[in-house]
C-alpha cells in the first residue's frame, strides 16, 4: 500500500485547468522528485499534498487517510522560506516544536530546537532574525523547522531555486545527508532535473500546463552516497537527464495546437505623401476605408 | 541647495522670525485688537514662568492646564485604542463583518467632534456632575478611533500569504495565530493608526473643553476670549501646537522601534 497516494486528482483555478488526472504513489522512506516547467502547477501540486488546497476531484491520501486540511504531520518547506521576520531563528523553530509537542518540558523543547539548528549548521546564528540571514541560511532554518516537527513526510517546494548555484550545491549535499540519516519520505518539487537526479530515488516529470499531468516515473539507479563530481560522468546520469529533458520538451511541443482564424485586414488607406503639407492644418491624416464615401475612377 | 554649518538651526529660526514679524505688522496695521508679540509675552509670562501655579479654577499655570488636558486625552485615547483595534482586526479578518459594518463606519467617520459632543453629554446626562467629563471622553474616543480601526484593518488584509501559510501548516490554535502571526505582522500598520489617532485626540480635546468649559488648555482659551484677554489665546494656540508636535514625535519614535524587517 502506498504511503502517499494521489488518485485522479484535478484542480483548476477560475475555469482554467491547472492539474489534470494526477496519479501518484509514494512508498514510505522514498525520496521522489517532481520536475516540471515553472508555471506548470508544481506549487499547486504540493499545496494539495500539504492540504492548503483541496482538489476539485479525486483524493489525496496519506497513510490511507484523506488529506482535508494542513497539519503538522506534513513538514512543508516553501520556496520563499516563509519565516516569521519578528522571531529569531530558534523562536521560529520553537513555534513549530511547541505546536507539535505541547506537553514537553521547556528544557526538552529547547534541546530539541538546538538539535535541529545544529543539524543545519546554524548554531552560531540561532539568535538572529531572518532579516539578518542570507537566502541559503533562511532556507536552512525553514528545513530545520520542517524537520523539527518530526513529520511523517517532508514536502519541499522548490526549496533551492531562489539560491545561487554554489549555495544550492551545498544545501543539496546537506539535504542528501539529512535524508540518509533519518530516511524520511520526501517529495521534492524542482525545475532542475540535475537536482532531482542527484537527490531522489525516483523522478516524475510534470508535463507543461495548462492541464498538467504526471509523466512516467524514472528510477534513479545510481547508488548512494552519490558523488557530485563523479555523477557528471556517470552514464546512467547522462541517460536519465536526456530522457527527462526530452520528455518535458516533447510535452511542451505537443502543446502547440492549430487554430483557424479569420483574417481581417486593417481598415486603413495609405497616406498620400506626395501631397503638400498645409502650413497650419498639416497633411490630411490617413483615412479609414469605411469612411471613404466617394471614389474617383479614370475612364478612357 | 547649498548646505552650511548649523543650517538645521538657523533656517527654522529665520522661519520663526518671519512669522513673528508678520504677526507684529498685522497687529500694528490691519487688526489693532490683535496683541503684538511683545504684549503677548508681557501678559503671558506669568503663566509661562510659573507653569504649575494654581491661582483659581480658571487661572492656572499653562503646564498645569496642559496636564489636565493630557490626562483626559490619555483616557479617551486609551479607550479609542482598546475599542478600535479589535474592530479593525474583525474588519480585516472577516469579509461579512467588513461588508456589514464598513458603510456605517464610513458614514460616522467624517462627523466632526463638535457634533459628537452634545450627543456625548446627552448620553451621560444621568451621571450628573461628571457628565461633561464623560461626554468629552466619549467624543475623544469616537473621533480618535477611526484611523486605528481603518489602519488595523488594512494591515490585517496586507499580511503576506506566506505568514498565513505558516500558521496553517503548523495548524496553530486561534490565539497562537493571533498573537504569534497576525498581531506582529499588523503592528507597523497599527502604529501608524495609533499615531494618527493621537493627533486627532489632541485636536478634539480643545473643542471638547471649549464647549464643556472644564479646566484645560482649550477651556482656558475660550474663557480668556470671553474675558477679552486676547494675548492668552495666542499663548494657548502655541501651547496646543507645541504639545501636539511633541506627541507626534514621541509616537513616531515608538512607531520606528516597532518596525520589523
Amino acid at each position: 500500500m502506498a504511503f502517499l497516494e494521489l488518485k485522479n486528482v484535478s484542480k483548476s483555478f477560475g475555469g482554467l485547468p491547472v492539474l489534470k488526472d494526477i496519479n501518484l504513489h509514494i512508498e514510505k522512506g522514498e525520496f521522489v522528485a517532481i520536475v516540471g516547467f515553472s508555471g506548470s502547477g508544481k506549487t499547486t501540486l504540493i499545496s494539495l499534498m500539504a492540504g492548503l488546497l483541496r482538489p476539485d476531484s479525486g483524493v489525496v491520501k496519506l497513510n490511507d487517510l484523506e488529506i482535508t486540511e494542513p497539519g503538522p504531520d506534513r513538514g512543508v518547506v516553501f520556496q520563499n522560506y516563509s519565516l516569521l521576520p519578528w522571531l529569531t531563528v530558534s523562536e521560529n523553530i520553537f513555534l513549530a516544536v511547541d505546536r507539535v509537542n505541547p506537553n514537553w518540558s521547556a528544557q526538552k523543547k529547547k534541546t530539541h530546537v538546538g538539535k535541529f539548528i545544529a543539524l543545519v549548521n546554524l548554531t552560531a546564528a540561532r539568535d538572529k532574525r531572518p532579516g539578518e540571514l542570507s537566502g541559503g541560511m533562511k532556507q536552512r532554518v525553514s528545513v530545520a523547522r520542517a524537520l523539527a516537527m518530526e513529520p511523517q513526510i517532508l514536502l519541499l517546494d522548490e526549496p533551492l531555486s531562489a539560491l545561487d548555484a554554489l549555495t544550492r550545491a551545498t544545501l543539496q549535499d546537506e539535504i542528501s545527508t539529512i535524508w540518509r540519516q533519518n530516511q524520511k519520505t520526501v517529495v521534492l518539487i524542482t525545475n532542475d532535473p540535475d537536482e532531482g537526479i542527484y537527490l531522489a530515488d525516483r523522478i516524475i516529470p510534470l508535463t507543461a500546463g495548462p492541464g498538467a499531468t504526471l509523466g512516467p516515473s524514472f528510477k534513479v539507479g545510481i547508488p548512494r552516497p552519490r558523488d557530485r563530481k563523479a555523477i557528471n560522468h556517470d552514464g546512467r546520469f547522462k541517460e536519465l537527464r536526456r530522457d527527462i529533458t526530452d520528455f518535458l520538451l516533447n510535452s511542451k511541443a505537443q502543446r502547440h495546437t492549430t487554430l483557424t482564424k479569420k483574417l481581417v485586414l486593417p481598415d486603413i488607406e495609405p497616406e498620400d505623401l506626395s501631397r503638400p503639407r498645409a502650413v497650419l492644418a498639416g497633411r490630411p491624416g490617413p483615412k479609414r476605408r469605411s469612411e471613404i464615401k466617394k471614389e474617383m475612377v479614370e475612364v478612357e | 541647495m547649498r548646505k552650511f554649518k548649523l543650517d538645521w538651526l538657523i533656517l527654522p529660526l529665520l522661519g520663526f522670525m518671519a512669522a513673528v514679524v508678520v504677526w507684529h505688522i498685522l497687529s500694528q496695521t490691519v487688526s489693532k485688537d490683535l496683541p503684538s508679540p511683545g504684549k503677548t509675552w508681557q501678559e503671558s509670562k506669568d503663566y509661562i514662568l510659573k507653569p504649575f501655579e494654581k491661582r483659581g479654577e480658571m487661572d492656572q499655570g499653562i503646564l498645569r492646564f496642559t496636564w489636565y488636558s493630557l490626562l483626559l486625552v490619555a483616557k479617551g485615547y486609551a479607550l479609542a485604542l482598546v475599542v478600535g483595534t479589535p474592530i479593525g482586526f474583525m474588519l480585516g479578518l472577516s469579509k461579512p463583518f467588513a461588508k456589514a459594518f464598513d458603510p456605517i463606519i464610513q458614514i460616522l467617520r467624517p462627523v466632526s467632534p463638535l457634533a459628537w459632543l452634545p450627543l456625548g453629554l446627552v448620553l451621560f446626562l444621568s451621571a450628573g456632575k461628571s457628565a461633561s467629563d464623560l461626554g468629552a471622553l466619549f467624543t475623544i474616543a469616537v473621533c480618535a478611533m477611526w484611523p486605528t480601526v481603518l489602519n488595523t484593518a488594512v494591515g490585517v488584509r496586507a499580511i503576506p500569504q506566506d505568514y498565513l501559510n505558516v500558521a496553517k501548516v503548523l495548524k496553530l490554535s486561534r490565539s497562537k495565530t493571533l498573537f504569534k502571526v497576525l498581531i506582529p505582522a499588523t503592528l507597523p500598520y497599527m502604529f501608524t493608526g495609533f499615531r494618527l489617532s493621537l493627533g486627532i485626540a489632541w485636536l478634539v480635546i480643545v473643542a471638547a473643553e471649549m464647549l464643556t468649559g472644564r479646566p484645560g488648555v482649550g477651556g482656558f482659551l475660550w474663557q480668556e476670549y470671553n474675558a477679552l484677554n486676547y494675548s492668552h489665546i495666542i499663548l494657548c494656540i502655541l501651547t496646543i501646537g507645541l504639545v501636539g508636535f511633541a506627541l507626534d514625535r514621541l509616537m513616531s519614535v515608538v512607531e520606528g522601534s516597532f518596525k520589523t524587517a
